[in-house]
């Protein structure tokens, strides 16, 4: 079968590049790379539309079954959010081609490439081992990546993302070790099929569930965050906060899910909900002090993450439609958040390179001399703040409807709320660039293919809310999530 | 009460003085080998639990040990150049607080 084919190519050649880009030199480097993010991005769209829908695709590398082998598996969750690396991955890789000095390109590209691979790795795994190769890769490449410039407050921040992230992978280890001393397989689908409610299951996945919050910066866990994803370079900053923590939370709910945690742990689910709503709060809050722009942004991201939590109580209704629309919005909310998130950090790499300091106050004036790159960041805070027509607007949209339908209507309360501050703090911003300067303040250009990369990317955000069914019959696609959720 | 249980029981106790290391100390050397206790608690917990009960030698386990301690020797590594980096351009062994 030819999709099936195409799926070790999506480990082999990000992989390949990785090691390649370390030794080539930095032209061929250039090239190489421009070419696997082709080939990536062609392979994506290819098993996207070649998707079957009637069952999801299981493929044992070197024809290695499980336990001893490694089993790729593909739904349409992970044939979507293929999709979605392929697409931002890309264009931030486009953005560090022109944005990088060629001193930091080297340190980039291999980085980078395994960056890629552990994604790919993570939303094609199929046993939780696996998923544990993958988190620990991912975490090492975007340390590297946070450090890259090697400047003091550089290596300070990816410091304590590294322990911060080492603690979580060993937490998600312990766990895992413990569901495979109770249960004996390390398979998800025969886990789903043999787990079994104990005292030894419970600790193993709080063990797991803490793990992977501390990797995805979960409110009260998420204080490495805002230093990480700010201080980093700029197409490192959009990678971060779109992709790599979507990585983590990705395996937290497939794990709920497929385990049937919604029937089994309501208090927990309201816990987790309770610190979503602590996260759109304090986030934003914390968003509404900052002085840097950067910081603002990062901020928003630990804000943008509690919606993200809110799925788990919405998906303990009792009403199959409730947790369905549940899934379906957070799926589209996490698609969107990724999208415009990355949007926005180059469009905010693309203002600071325009007014030369990273503080709120050089933006002044901005709006006049500059107003692509504000339009970038505008389309961008349009999705965050989830004004309608955009793909923020459509995932709130299915969450309140979910919440209406499950009676749960104090978490409409948190998601207005929670947009209210987010349209707060991104408008503090916007209030800045218009302001009037005297005439001698001089403004840099960035050179075009920067501002088109931000452009798209926010572009792409607001678009989403157009094309909604799309992801939303992929995510729909019979698999093992869609088949727990009932 | 087996051999395997014990091994588990010990690990279980690394684990609880590598985290108590972790947390309670800020230099970085120190929180570096505690997590290297951590992760070999672990795997003590990952090889006793495993095998307990099911009679015969399980490969499993052993298999994904042995990747486990790679990475944990490739996140070593890459934590040492950190600290390294770290306290050449500070001259300090520990983060300090933000300072903002």
């Amino acid at each position: 079968m030819s999709s099936l084919a195409l799926l070790p190519w999506l480990l082999i050649l990000p992989l390949a590049a990785a090691c390649l880009t370390g030794l080539l030199p930095l032209r061929a480097t250039q090239i190489s790379s421009l070419l696997v993010i082709l080939s990536q991005a062609l392979a994506s769209l290819l098993l996207l539309l070649w998707m079957p829908s009637d069952e999801p695709l299981f493929y044992s590398l070197g024809s290695w079954g499980a336990p001893l082998g490694i089993v790729l598996r593909l739904d349409g969750l992970a044939a979507a959010f293929l999709m979605m690396t392929s697409l931002i991955a890309s264009l931030c890789g486009l953005y560090a081609l022109s944005y990088l000095r060629p001193s930091q390109q080297p340190g980039f590209w291999p980085l980078f490439w395994f960056l890629w691979a552990a994604l790919n790795g993570i939303w094609l795994a199929g046993d939780l081992f696996n998923l544990y190769v993958g988190l620990e890769l991912l975490s090492l490449a975007a340390v590297g990546l946070v450090a890259l410039g090697g400047e003091a407050s550089r290596v300070k921040a990816a410091l304590r993302y590294l322990f911060a992230a080492l603690l979580g992978s060993l937490g998600y280890l312990l766990g895992v070790s413990l569901l495979y001393g109770a249960h004996g397989t390390l398979d998800l689908e025969l886990l789903a099929e043999v787990f079994h409610w104990g005292p030894l299951s419970a600790l193993a996945l709080a063990l797991i569930l803490a793990g992977l919050a501390l990797k995805t910066a979960f409110f009260p866990l998420h204080t490495w965050l805002p230093p990480a994803h700010a201080g980093a370079l700029t197409p490192v900053s959009a990678l971060l906060s779109a992709l790599v923590i979507k990585a983590s939370f990705y395996i937290a709910l497939r794990l709920w899910v497929e385990l049937e945690m919604p029937e089994r742990s309501l208090e927990v689910a309201q816990l987790l909900g309770l610190l979503g709503a602590g996260a759109l709060f304090w986030g934003g809050w914390m968003a509404l002090q900052q002085v840097k722009l950067k910081q603002v942004v990062a901020y928003s991201t630990v804000a943008q993450l509690g919606y993200l939590l809110l799925i788990f109580p919405l998906l303990s209704s009792s009403s199959s439609e409730a947790s369905h629309l549940a899934s379906q919005g957070g799926w589209l909310m996490l698609l969107s958040h990724a999208l415009a998130k990355a949007g926005m950090f180059l469009a905010a790499g693309n203002l600071i390179l325009c007014a030369g300091r990273s503080e709120l106050s050089a933006l002044a004036g901005l709006s006049r001399y500059r107003p692509m790159n504000i339009f970038a960041f505008g389309l961008a805070a349009v999705s965050l703040m989830g004004l309608p027509p955009s793909g923020g607007f459509s995932a709130k949209w299915l969450m309140l409807q979910s919440a209406l339908i499950s009676g749960q209507w104090w978490w409409i309360l948190v998601i207005l709320l929670g947009s209210l501050l987010s349209a707060a703090y991104l408008f503090r911003v916007f209030s800045h660039t218009y302001l009037e300067t005297q005439d001698s303040v001089q403004f840099g250009q960035p050179s075009l293919m920067l501002e088109l990369c931000a452009l798209t990317l926010a572009a792409l955000s607001i678009l989403l809310g157009f094309f909604a069914p799309w992801p939303l019959a992929w995510f729909a696609l019979p698999g093992p999530f869609t088949e727990a959720l009932g | 009460m087996n051999t395997y249980l014990i091994f588990a029981l010990g690990g279980a106790g690394l684990c609880g003085i590598g985290l108590f290391g972790f947390i309670l100390h800020d230099d970085l050397l120190r929180r570096l080998i505690a997590f290297n206790l951590l992760g070999s608690g672990t795997f003590l917990i990952l090889v006793g639990l495993a095998q307990s009960g099911r009679g015969g030698v399980d490969a499993v386990p052993q298999a994904l040990v042995l990747t486990g301690i790679v990475v944990a020797v490739a996140a070593t590594a890459l934590t040492l150049m950190l600290i390294r980096r770290w306290t050449q351009l500070s001259q300090q062994s520990h983060l300090t607080e933000e300072d903002e």
